[in-house]
């Protein structure tokens, strides 16, 4: 009981601090400290990998030049070697406000694109590996033909599968989105299934032993006790599943002879020289990444709560 | 199934019984020749060092084990079947509550299983919580629980689906003595008030004697019987009766029989 007792107490709340001393006391402060870091180090690097361009560029133009002017060039080029952050930022804002977002043109139809092969194919990797892991805990025939083939399919790099894949499927009718979440499950169903046998497999001798007892049937062991039993399991295997699945898709856009999506302008970016292009569909992609991984964050916090889980 | 004719029918019968574990290093004889009748409304205890078997013989009866020699049946039947029948109630050495459902839920679990109406699990877990005397629980979660409360939890779950037989394996094991105390005298009274059968495992000497109305003492290697104490008490005694001269004298048989019954070489 004293445990509850705690938790009430943390949660009334009556005595708190401001918000900034509460921020400094978490991790806010941390977390600013190394992003302030890391753009430092960009802006520096920006100035580094640009200079000598930018120091040709101003004797093809027989211009004298100040150390200022030259840091100001380095980050104002059209086609750098790597775009200062304002750059990419300034780029991400016209791309996904500045347009509408029906035109190629557009990082938001670009990144639908992307997250609609994306969730098909996490949706459908989710759903095998958890199929393949009741599989494999249920038969140890299963597990002794099956597990073998799940490790091995990922020894295969995926950009050497994709092309097939694509090509393949493109064969007998399908393009766009399917082969493109055909990959993205490929490389989805993985996590999913090695992370569920264990989870599937995490109840205790007294805990199976017990519907051994009430003489239950194996369908009410699954879902009585082994698929509850599963769900940190679950949640953890879904996040990596969900940032995997979305280079899966990018992937999956490579040889798509670059027609839409993040992987689309990454080919196109590097066609033309358009690193700053090239730059902003990383970071879509990146935050893309991060909201998926978020919002799996928040189902499982409801999920797990509703569980009973300790706060 | 025998019956020698008395008004106690036999509820599990065992004849020489054995039970062998093959591992790399050889044979381990976990139950070598074990004879036992349980009467119908007994409170028949094991007690014995570990390794005696005691825990393996209430396995055996639960069909978590089986035997490789002699014959045992449980109301009649196969331990097997006596398990299909749902025949008994297990009581577990950890509560083994499962954490994501809430007290009501662990207790209604059997039920659920069983398939019962959602209304008549309700009254059920309702009633039993208030018989191991939490009521106003139903919807909290294990973790939220004393170690005591949740082996009482346990209890319920086990009395849910109203069992002939319960079969308890050192369920008050893990608690502190004061809290043992007090759910024996608590389980004491749940007996009187079921009439249920009890087989209950224990390596404490003042918990068997307390409790039991027949005390049945094992020694390891190979795991056998070397005693069985038949005891009248008040039903209505407290923990008090410890105390007295007739359960002094009844303990002090249950030590003699396991210090002739164990080996100090090891």
């Amino acid at each position: 009981m004293t445990t509850s007792v705690i938790t009430n107490v943390d949660t009334t709340g009556l005595s708190r601090p401001g918000w900034f001393s509460r921020a400094l006391a978490g991790n806010a402060l941390p977390v600013l400290i190394v992003s302030i870091a890391i753009i430092i180090v960009w802006y520096a690097a920006t100035i580094y990998m640009n200079a000598t361009m930018q120091v040709d560029q101003f004797e093809r133009a027989e211009q004298e030049w100040s150390y200022g002017e030259l840091v100001a060039g380095t980050m104002s080029q059209e086609r750098p070697l790597l775009p200062a952050p304002h750059q990419v930022i300034a780029e991400m804002t016209k791309t996904i406000f500045g347009k509408k977002i029906t035109s190629k043109r557009s990082l938001v139809y670009h990144s639908w694109v992307t997250l609609s092969s994306t969730l098909l194919g996490f949706a459908a990797g989710g759903l095998l590996g958890v199929l393949l892991a009741t599989g494999i805990v249920h038969s140890k025939a299963l597990e002794k033909s099956l597990l073998p083939w799940i490790i091995s399919s990922q020894t295969i790099p995926i950009l050497a599968i994709a092309p097939m894949v694509i090509v393949v499927l493109g064969a007998v009718g399908f393009k766009g989105l399917v082969p493109k979440a055909m990959i993205s499950m490929y490389l989805g169903f993985f996590p999913v299934a090695i992370s569920m046998v264990k989870g599937l497999r995490s109840p205790d001798v007294l805990q199976m032993d017990l519907l051994r007892t009430y003489n239950a049937s194996r369908i009410q062991v699954f879902g009585l006790l082994r698929w509850p039993s599963s769900m940190p399991f679950l949640f953890a295997s879904l996040k990596i599943a969900v940032a995997i699945s979305l280079i899966g898709s990018i992937v999956g856009e490579l040889p798509t002879g670059a027609q839409a999506g993040l992987g689309a302008r990454l080919l196109a970016g590097s066609y033309y020289g358009q690193t700053i292009q090239i730059w902003s569909a990383l970071f879509m992609a990146a935050f893309l990444s991060a909201c998926l991984v978020g919002l799996i964050g928040v189902v499982e916090r409801i999920v797990l709560h509703r569980m009973g889980a300790r706060q | 199934m025998i019956n020698d004719g008395s008004d106690h029918q036999s509820v599990v019968d065992i004849q020489n019984l054995g039970l062998t574990f093959e591992t790399t290093d050889g044979p381990v004889y976990a139950l070598s020749d074990v004879n036992l009748q349980i009467e119908q409304g007994s409170f028949v205890s094991f007690i014995g060092p570990s390794g005696c078997g005691k825990t393996t013989l209430l396995r055996t009866i639960a069909d978590l084990e089986t035997a490789t020699s002699g014959t045992i049946s449980v109301n009649g039947v196969s331990p097997h079947e006596a398990r299909m029948n749902r025949a008994y109630g297990y009581v577990f050495q950890a509560a083994a509550l499962y954490p994501w459902r809430t007290v009501e839920r662990n207790v209604t679990l059997p039920l659920e299983v069983m398939g019962l109406p959602k209304k008549e699990q309700k009254d059920r877990a309702e009633k039993y919580l208030a018989m191991v005397d939490l009521a106003g629980f139903e919807r909290k979660f294990p973790w939220q629980l004393s170690g005591g409360m949740q082996q009482r939890v346990s209890i319920a779950r086990a009395l849910s689906f109203d069992p002939a037989l319960l079969l308890m394996d050192e369920p008050f094991g893990a608690l502190d003595e004061i809290v043992r105390d007090h759910l024996n005298e608590q389980l004491l009274q749940l007996w009187h008030k079921t009439q249920k059968t009890v087989v209950f495992v224990t390596h404490s000497i003042p918990e068997a004697v307390f409790l039991s109305s027949r005390i049945v003492v094992m020694s390891p290697r190979p795991g056998r019987i070397i005693d069985v104490i038949d005891t009248d008490f008040p039903h209505d005694r407290t923990l008090e009766f410890r105390e007295t001269p007739k359960f002094l004298e009844i303990a002090h048989r249950v030590r003699e029989g396991l210090r002739a019954g164990h080996s100090y070489d090891d």
